[in-house]
């Protein structure tokens, strides 16, 4: 039976050509849009994540209140001892002590006066004690455009192009000219010993980063910290996780009538970080449901146009006795093989198109310019295991319920009126 | 014309209010000083000290030495006119700190290094006019607002409350152009100095920031004594 429906499919093209190229079609745009919408929002969210937000980040609650500004001021205390308290009590998580900061870069010339300046945002992570690995995490080893990483106290990285507009090299002194957490200007040598790109607007401008130790001293923040990030051990955000742990830290450690009781906020209520989150977690439903939805009707109407197309040959089948049931059946079983070997090309194309843009992805920098979240300038697409069945199942789906839709003409035809109908 | 004659009438009850604010100057102002003063800091979270001492001379050159705490000592800040350079002994490097940095905050406190450095005379930056008068901690003040006829400058606007027999502000309000309240004094241990009646102590409110606002104590201070000139050259920073 289905080889003789296959090869009816195969024979009379009109009969297949169409809704194979539109289920197909269908199922690319689902495979690709779906690859392409992870990859971007799982690229912010991590890159939020690794720069910024941690999957959970441990603030004073004065600092929250202007987090944007890293208040330094209003910075944790006894971070020499806390830190390893909370790693103990909340052991799904790895935590890092980071400070951020504001600042001026003062470049000396041979006179040991200034040559040239320029404002830093300055990051301060743990680079040199090899407890975590901060490095990594932030991609700084990858994102390296010249020198080497930190291997002594009093080095730093600056960003590429901030280093080039100071004209400075690696192997260069120069001073960071700060604020200290009680508001003293602060001043500290360092030595550059490489340069980054990120490919973020935001940290390309001009950072320095530097091991935590070295900015305690230049910043006179001695066992304090700006912000605790805690990263899940698994690598990935999980929102209801991370939810439970901060209402758990919180209802500990934050009060109300202390500004400097501390605080913890999960990634999604930090940085209008909440409402991508969410979107990801959507994503699949709204995605199946759209391309259901849509394709039912696209198909429907395909069905029904061969429906017409067909009116004389459903017509003839049921004169010679073939009864109604038995057509309706061999259109869903064509449907269903139109719908597995549509789905299957569709899936192929996707695949080859989102690869593509996994590998190479799409440079949206000029839009990123004025982002108030961290984005990457390079998006790219991101397979995962979903995208394999993501627009198959819908594409199979969809077909079936087109001609199931459109076949309930069949049972409308009057068996008494088909020879007068034939004979027009 | 009845309008006109009750204003005239009711600007005849107040002295010309050109002439107090000269002798504000003559009481504040000095063709140089030297002193050694504190800052007592008031930060949200904590308090701190600060222990400097200053050479001034004119409107344009001062050089002021950080003594306290040890983290500081040494560190020495020297304004020319605009410019101003500052050597931390922890870099050995003297740093230039841009136009706009001059408004920071000096250690943090509710002073910038502008409020810290400048001696500029009133009279050669602000038109005044008396609004009335108040009573300041018992003392009888006129209250005269100060608009600025020069561009480059700070504080847009000043109110004063002057006391009216000795000619010394006792409360300043420092405001920018837009109306914005930027500052607050309260000038306090006037002291008869020389000549002249001098605030011992001042506390300053950056009404922009948190904080209890910052105690500036005049320790001793000397009045118009020879300075050198190599105190107001870059080498002195270093030495």
């Amino acid at each position: 039976m289905i080889r003789f429906l296959f090869k009816g499919l195969i024979r009379d093209r009109n009969r297949s050509l169409i809704p194979l190229i539109v289920t197909a079609t269908g199922v690319m745009l689902t495979v690709v849009f779906h690859a392409w919408m992870t990859g971007v929002i799982g690229n912010s969210i991590e890159f939020n994540a690794r720069f910024a937000a941690g999957h959970v980040k441990i603030m004073t609650s004065a600092y929250s209140e202007n987090a944007g500004q890293s208040p330094n001021d209003l910075a944790i205390l006894g971070t020499d001892t806390l830190t390893g308290i909370i790693s103990s009590e909340i052991p799904e998580m790895d935590f890092a002590e980071r400070i951020y900061f504001g600042g001026l870069i003062d470049v000396p010339d041979s006179a040991g006066e200034t040559r040239a300046q320029g404002p830093a945002f300055g990051i301060g992570i743990d680079m040199l004690s090899g407890r975590n690995d901060e490095t990594e995490r932030m991609n700084i080893t990858s994102s390296l455009r010249s020198g080497r990483l930190p291997m002594t106290r009093n080095e730093a990285i600056l960003s590429s192009d901030f280093a080039d507009k100071l004209k400075i090299n690696p192997g260069d002194r120069f001073t960071l000219v700060g604020s200290s957490m009680y508001g003293e200007l602060t001043m500290h040598n360092f030595i550059l010993c490489g340069t980054v790109e990120f490919g973020i607007t935001a940290l390309d401008k001009g950072t320095i980063i530097a091991d935590i130790q070295d900015v305690r001293e230049a910043l006179n923040m001695y066992d304090a910290t700006g912000e605790i990030l805690g990263f899940f051990r698994t690598g990935t955000y999980d929102d209801e996780q991370a939810t439970m742990i901060v209402n758990r830290f919180n209802e500990k450690y934050f009060s109300a009538d202390d500004e400097f009781s501390m605080l913890m906020k999960s990634l999604a209520q930090q940085n209008n970080m909440g409402f991508l989150v969410e979107y990801s977690g959507k994503l699949k439903a709204i995605l199946v449901a759209v391309f259901v939805m849509a394709m039912s009707l696209i198909l429907w109407n395909a069905g029904l146009l061969g429906g017409l197309r067909r009116y004389g040959e459903f017509g003839m089948r049921l004169a010679i006795g073939e009864e109604k049931g038995h057509v309706y059946k061999t259109m869903l079983m064509e449907s269903l093989i139109i719908g597995f070997f549509g789905s299957l090309a569709g899936v192929a194309a996707g695949m080859v198109i989102a690869l593509y843009l996994q590998e190479h992805g799409i440079d949206l920098g000029i839009m990123m310019k004025n982002a108030s979240i961290m984005m990457p300038h390079l998006f790219r697409a991101q397979i995962t295991p979903e995208t394999w069945y993501i627009g198959f199942v819908p594409g199979f789906l969809s077909t079936q319920m087109g001609a199931l839709l459109a076949g309930i003409g069949i049972y409308r035809r009057q068996t008494a009126q088909l020879f007068k109908e034939l004979e027009a | 014309m009845i309008f006109i004659t009750c204003y005239c009438g009711l600007n005849a009850q107040y002295p010309d209010a050109r002439k107090i604010i000269e002798s504000i100057d003559q009481n504040m102002s000095s063709e140089n000083r030297v002193f050694s003063s504190s800052m007592i800091i008031h930060g949200r979270r904590t308090t701190h000290t600060v222990k400097l001492k200053t050479w001034t001379a004119g409107e344009d050159k001062s050089f002021t030495e950080y003594l306290f705490p040890v983290r500081e000592q040494g560190t020495k800040m020297l304004k020319l006119e605009d410019q101003l350079w500052i050597y931390s002994p922890s870099t050995d490097r003297i740093i230039q700190i841009a136009g706009h940095m001059l408004r920071q905050s000096v250690m943090g406190s509710d002073l910038s290094y502008e409020d810290l450095m400048e001696d500029s005379k009133l009279t050669d930056q602000y038109n005044a006019r008396i609004t009335g008068t108040e009573t300041v901690d018992g003392h009888q003040c006129w209250v005269i607002e100060l608009t600025a006829f020069v561009t480059e400058i700070a504080y847009h606007g000043k109110k004063l409350w002057v006391d009216q027999k000795r000619n010394i502000p006792l409360r300043e309000e420092m405001y920018a152009k837009s109306g914005t309240l930027l500052k607050r004094t309260e000038l306090s241990d006037i002291q008869r100095i020389n000549e002249r009646w001098y605030p011992k102590k001042i506390v300053f409110r950056d009404m922009l920031k948190d904080g209890d606002g910052t105690e500036f104590i005049i320790e001793d201070i000397e009045f118009n004594v020879p300075i050198e000139d190599y105190i107001f050259s870059k080498a002195s920073l270093k030495k």
